[in-house]
């Protein structure tokens, strides 16, 4: 079969360039974004001399990677914006990337609108390792000072546990999918079934801890971007750039499923591999996220049906689009929770939800955008 | 010939469905599998596409086995249109546009979207392009799953019971498009098909499946009141009228 070629219709190549640049615009919104976000604090630096400080710092680093010994100056400007608000800035987005990143391919990947990081339990899971860590292998302790009341003193190992739990979930749901073929519901009801597990499995761990051990668990389970240093950042940043790459490389498999499993063969898709591999990248950038960051809940689940709402379904767009709104919507939260109720600072986690439901429910209401 | 399966045998659960399906088909032709529900058409078609595993036989598109050849490769043979695709919300170019997948590297180039528009126009669904398919009425979906399966640019199209939503015209219109595309561009499609009308009107091979083994197959003249009867269980006279033949059952079958 061959086609006598048609011609490229002006108004497809026109469509195809709004959305491109809904995209872009996020990109560029998420960048203002970052710059208010280090500029407000504790104390306030106005957002010219963050952009500054960004710049120069920059310049300043890649010269002393490229020439050692080369001096970096710093003044208290660049310390706050270099130590403290721009590792916090760019976990926000980082995770905010990587569970919404997840949760769309979840959602193609099972089927289901309901799909994401928390749903599949595997946040719960996470949260279940921490808890076994800080009673069990006693990583939690109770620290006098007052801007952190509670600390974990093995953070690493809290960390290390949390992950291998996650990865536990994963390899439950994917050894169930094995034995019943990779079904789509059988994947999404085993993960509700763990997450409840794992829920019960805290609730009990935590009825026998003590005081301490219990505010350390609690603690733990309201995910924090300001926990990660630069290199957690570093490894967080990895994986989460990796997996996208993964995910856009596929997004034609994923469109193809989204048309239903049958198109799919008959497109040339091997359904249940891109199935069980891309659970595997989902979950794990999802494990790395959550071991280090705490339970971030929402983002994964709501970003991508927002995007949804704004530039419909084709996974082409939705993937970067999701990408783009989660890191801009864990950022916005981040730069709320920082001063809201100022001088304290408030874990992401509380603020996600507060700020992205109503949005979500208006997008819901409003319906799709023509 | 363009198509030769043979001897393909599948087996559910070790209870055998189809057994000893041997017939081949050359480019123009339309083949219409008909029998009762349940008898195995769908697994049939199935199978010609490896969409499930054949326990034996083989199936030859130009000289290729299908069941040995990996899935994009059986995509560039092979257009499948199932009886229901979803729908997302996603333009109607851009649901064409995904039956480019097999032959898409990184992505899309003009070439592809020239073909998606030539497959556009050819079902009438230019002025629908840029439309929601989660907007859209049964027939127009269904002409969208076939453009897709067009743009494969396949050499054999499978079509699972392409009419069985549509209202009459729709019906026409196309199983009409799938004799143009069997005669414009050297391809075979097989159907799957309930209504036998609609079959002898424009298929010009048939499979009659009794009990997962072919009962009769060949030319029209293989639907007969015996075979009908053999296969559906029910009396009925086959008559011609301004030169097509029409099944017409002769006793309603109540309790």
């Amino acid at each position: 079969m061959h086609f006598a070629d048609g011609a490229i219709p002006a108004e497809y190549l026109g469509y195809v360039r709004k959305k491109n640049l809904w995209i872009l615009g996020g990109v560029v919104l998420l960048v203002l974004l970052l710059i208010v976000s280090i500029s407000v604090g504790a104390v306030s630096i106005p957002p010219y001399d963050v952009f500054l400080s960004l710049v120069n710092g920059s310049i300043d680093r890649i010269n002393a990677f490229l020439h050692p010994g080369a001096a970096v100056s710093v003044s208290n400007t660049d310390l706050i914006v270099w130590n403290i608000r721009l590792p916090q800035a760019l976990a926000a987005i980082v995770a905010g990337v990587g569970l919404s990143v997840a949760g769309v391919a979840m959602q193609s990947i099972l089927r289901n609108p309901l799909g994401s990081p928390f749903t599949l339990g595997i946040s719960n899971a996470g949260a279940f390792g921490a808890a076994v860590s800080v009673i069990l292998l006693g990583t939690g302790q109770m620290h006098s000072t007052i801007a952190d009341a509670v600390t974990l003193n093995n953070p690493y190992l809290t960390t290390m546990v949390a992950f291998v739990f996650c990865l536990l979930a994963t390899a439950v749901i994917l050894l169930i999918s094995r034995i019943r073929g990779a079904s789509p519901e059988v994947m999404v009801l085993a993960g509700v079934a763990l997450s409840s597990l794992f829920t019960a499995g805290t609730m009990f761990l935590q009825y026998f801890a003590d005081d301490t051990q219990l505010a350390a668990v609690v603690f733990w389970t309201f995910g924090d971007v300001g926990r990660a240093n630069w290199q957690e950042l570093g490894i967080m940043t990895l994986v989460t750039i990796a997996a996208c790459l993964f995910f856009v490389a596929n997004r034609w498999n994923y469109n193809a499923i989204d048309a239903g499993d049958e198109t799919a063969k008959g497109l040339g898709v091997s359904v249940e591999r891109v199935r069980d591999i891309g659970m595997v990248v989902a979950a794990l950038v999802s494990a790395v996220i959550v071991s280090f960051l705490g339970v971030i809940g929402f983002v994964g689940l709501v970003c991508p049906h927002m995007v949804r709402r704004l530039i419909g379904d084709d996974q082409r767009y939705l993937i970067p689009g999701s990408c783009v709104m989660g890191g801009v919507l864990l950022l916005a939260s981040d730069t709320v929770a920082r001063v809201i109720v100022a001088p304290y600072i408030l874990p992401v986690a509380v603020l996600t939800a507060f700020l992205g439901a109503p949005v979500f429910i208006y997008l819901l209401l409003a319906g799709y955008r023509r | 010939m363009i198509l030769g399966v043979d001897g393909v045998a599948f087996t559910y659960r070790s209870a055998p469905v189809i057994r000893e399906i041997t017939f081949d088909l050359r480019p123009h032709q339309i083949l219409a599998i008909l029998g009762p529900n349940g008898v195995g058409k769908t697994t049939l078609l199935k199978c010609m596409n490896a969409i499930l595993r054949p326990k034996s036989g083989s199936v030859l598109v130009e000289g290729t086995d299908l069941l040995t050849a990996d899935r994009m490769e059986i995509a560039r043979k092979v257009g499948y249109v199932p009886q229901r695709c979803e729908a997302g919300r996603m333009t109607v170019f851009d649901a064409v546009l995904l039956g480019r997948r097999p032959h898409i590297g990184w992505d899309v180039t003009d070439a592809d979207i020239r073909i998606v528009e030539a497959a556009i126009r050819m079902l009438h669904l230019e002025d629908l392009s840029l439309r929601y398919i989660d907007e859209m009425s049964g027939g127009e979906l269904q002409k969208v799953s076939i453009a897709r399966a067009l743009v494969q640019e396949p050499r054999v199209l499978l079509l699972d019971e392409p009419t069985s939503s549509l209202d009459l015209k729709n019906q026409l219109e196309i199983l009409g498009i799938v004799r143009r595309v069997t005669t414009d561009h050297d391809v075979a499609a097989v159907m799957t098909m309930h209504d036998l009308n609609m079959a002898l009107r424009y298929a010009d091979r048939f499979i009659l499946l009794k009990d997962g083994v072919i009962h009769a197959a060949g030319s029209p003249d293989v639907v007969t009141p015996e075979t009908i009867e053999a296969v559906y269980g029910v009396s009925v006279t086959v008559e011609r009228y301004n030169g097509f033949r029409f099944v017409v059952p002769l006793a309603p079958e109540s309790a």
